[in-house]
């Protein structure tokens, strides 16, 4: 399946290694129900539906797609907070995907999360030093009285000022609560941090600093991230490879220089030409697609590609009818579609870049 | 030549607080011509949105200290009954906001909500008012308007609740309207679209257009003029080529320079953000306000607060640094990064 062919259209010196993650056919469905006493079934809401993706030690690998393509779920199913309906999560080399206690107690240690609001994500009744300290106490990893010392040094690493261990949330800038956020991802040393929208509330100056300071830590410390947002040029700035989402499925993967230079997937090719490009003449020059319409329900998705009623290419029936498959085209680049975008058919204006 | 549609003055606007006063706009001057695009662009707190809300005269003088003139069409909105505000309001600038969600009113129809707005400031029947609703639903591209004009909010997705707000805005046809980050919370796809909207509806309306932001790509491609704001300052302004291909004043180098760009295509570099944080509105840093932040601060800066200098034609920006230097920076440093 689609595993083999990421793995064999990528020659890079690391496929040897095992992968930090590998997904195979994900599915996540959420029931809807009808009735109070006796809760019957009346469909679901298709939020995974078949992902399978690996993501390889040290890297970086972004998730994008728009609001409700699944992409936050997906990321949830990873971290084990959601589990998968169907597919199966390898972490390591280790099956995770039924763990549970004791077991999943450790893998947690494992794999931490930053979240997209900071001012929702932080007890506002906590101090930072507590909040930052809190997965210490809990998982036992450093003597009660050795704490303080190491959240303060987490706390200089994050660049945040130590002597503001007893201060609230409150009193912290946006950018200054998603150090603390990161500062407390940290704490326990894990291998992966799944990143969910970090930098999104945030504004453009204390945008770079927080990118910045996640580039410095995976440097630092080795880290995987897996990163998701809603803002292509964010996501292809952090990451080495890119994968985009629409209805709970992948649509491409590539990398992010690739995807833009040459995306083959339709919806890819919207997606980029939706992005605004801070320099007037390019973006004059830009072709725009502008989709119609907005994306279909998941409870019930479009036959066939999920992207039919919104594609300007698409041809019938063989668009509603079979469901594209990823096929692989060159260096790494995988895309579901059956009539991909010819090479180079979406930005022209490169010129300036 | 177009005439002035809006024309602020001096306009400073003060919040009397606890700990002290906060100074959210000071001394901002500027002129929107008919028809024209404005981008208002800065960080969280830089004064952006309250100058336009006090515009819209939704900031009062029981709340805060305002000063200053705010012309519109040569009448002075800042001295001007309430009622006779009321009838500037809505019919003549009117103004859409961030969050479509919370903007629209969940207990009534949406329909009914446009129609409203139009019997406050029409007398016409009901029947009428909401012929207009449906029509201008139609306007901005809502599919099957008569039926969507029945529904509630919560039966529109975030992109329909921006389009039907924009339709209430546009209701009463009025010559100014101000769009107050109105894709911020929406998908980039979405936001494409209602940018490429509110381009259509402008010249459908001939209406002048102000797009409140803090994202330099979306006012890129939409606006004639761009003014930068920075702690309660204009600090550089300009027609859109000045500000991207010539901008003079190093925090608007600073917010050129911090955004990752889908079109860098080479080796992933490092972003250079604005070092520190924005300044406290309350204490203001002395001289000129972004000097704690300047990578090319000198004495002068500390001491003196710099004036907004025009240095050819519309392009003014409020920097102590010799306009020779400037060019030389930006070309060098900044452009041949981007």
């Amino acid at each position: 399946m689609s595993i083999q062919v990421t793995e064999r259209a990528e020659p890079e010196p690391t496929t040897s290694e095992t992968p930090l993650i590998r997904l195979r056919s994900i599915r996540k469905l959420f029931p809807i129900t009808r009735g109070i006493l006796l809760q019957k079934r009346i469909g679901n809401v298709h939020a995974v539906d078949g992902v399978d993706l690996e993501v390889k030690k040290g890297e970086t690998f972004g998730l994008v797609g728009e609001t409700g393509c699944g992409k936050s779920t997906l990321a949830r199913v990873v971290m084990r907070l959601y589990d998968a309906t169907e597919g199966s999560i390898e972490f390591d080399g280790e099956d995770i995907t039924r763990s549970k206690g004791g077991r999943l107690r450790e893998l947690r240690r494992e794999m931490q999360m930053i979240f997209q609001d900071p001012y929702a994500s932080l007890n506002p009744r906590k101090t930072v030093g507590a909040i930052i300290g809190a997965p210490f106490r809990l998982h036992r990893t450093v003597p009660r009285g050795k704490v303080k010392g190491e959240v303060q040094q987490l706390m200089e690493l994050v660049g945040l000022n130590p002597e503001h261990y007893n201060r609230f949330p409150h009193e912290f800038s946006g950018g200054q609560r998603q150090r603390i956020g990161v500062a407390r991802a940290l704490a326990l040393r894990p291998k992966l941090i799944v990143c969910d929208e970090p930098v999104s509330a945030l504004d453009v100056s204390i945008q770079a600093q927080v990118l910045n300071l996640l580039e410095d830590l995976q440097e630092e410390f080795n880290l995987t991230y897996l990163f998701i947002a809603h803002d292509l040029s964010v996501v292809k700035h952090v990451s080495d490879r890119v994968a985009v989402m629409y209805l709970g499925k992948i649509v491409e993967m590539a990398s992010g220089n690739t995807l833009y230079r040459n995306p083959k997937h339709p919806y890819t090719g919207a997606l980029l030409s939706a992005v605004p490009i801070p320099d007037p003449d390019l973006a004059a020059a830009k072709k725009r697609i502008i989709l119609e319409g907005d994306v279909p329900s998941p409870i019930d998705p479009p036959s066939g590609c999920r992207f039919h009623p919104r594609c300007p290419n698409a041809q019938f029936p063989k668009c509603s009818e079979e469901d594209p498959e990823l096929t692989p085209h060159h260096r790494g680049q995988v895309a579901a579609c059956h009539f991909p975008l010819e090479d180079r058919a979406i930005i022209e204006a490169d010129a300036g870049g | 030549m177009a005439e002035a549609l809006l024309e602020v003055k001096d306009l400073s606007v003060h919040f009397p607080t606890d700990d002290g006063l906060v100074k959210a706009v000071d001394g901002v001057s500027f002129t929107l011509l008919e028809g024209e695009t404005l981008g208002v662009v800065g960080e969280s707190g830089s004064g952006k949105s309250v100058s336009f809300l006090t515009v819209m005269g939704l900031i009062r003088r029981k709340q805060a200290q305002i000063e200053g003139e705010i012309l519109f069409r040569g009448q002075d909105l800042l001295t001007l009954p309430p009622d006779e505000m009321r009838n500037v309001r809505g019919a003549k600038i009117s103004m859409i906001f961030q969050d479509p969600m919370t903007s629209l009113h969940p207990y009534y129809k949406v329909g009914d909500q446009i129609a409203e707005a139009v019997r406050t400031h029409q007398k016409v029947s009901k029947a009428e008012a909401r012929d207009q609703a449906v029509e201008m639903l139609r306007r901005v591209g809502i599919p099957r308007p008569d039926e969507r004009a029945d529904q509630f909010p919560h039966e529109f997705s975030g992109g329909m609740r921006q389009r039907a707000m924009i339709a209430m805005a546009l209701s009463l046809n009025p010559d100014l309207l101000i769009a107050d980050e109105p894709t911020t919370a929406l998908d980039v796809t979405v936001q494409a679209q209602i940018l490429d909207l509110l381009d259509r509806l402008k010249q459908e309306f001939n209406a002048a257009v102000v797009i409140i932001t803090h994202d330099l790509g979306v006012v890129a491609e939409h606006c004639d003029h761009i003014q930068v704001m920075y702690a309660g300052k204009i600090v550089e302004a300009g027609d859109r080529r000045d500000i991207y291909y010539n901008a003079q004043m190093p925090y608007t180098w600073g917010l050129l320079s911090s955004i990752p760009r889908l079109d860098e295509t080479g080796e992933r570099e490092r972003l250079n953000p604005i070092r520190g944080l924005p300044p406290s509105l309350i204490f203001v840093p002395e001289g000129c306000a972004f000097h704690p932040r300047c990578p090319y601060v000198f004495d002068r800066c500390r001491e003196e607060v710099p004036e907004l200098l025009p240095s050819d034609g519309h392009h003014a920006s409020r920097c102590h640094l010799p306009l020779a230097d400037k060019e030389r920076i930006f070309r060098e440093e900044i452009m041949a990064k981007a």
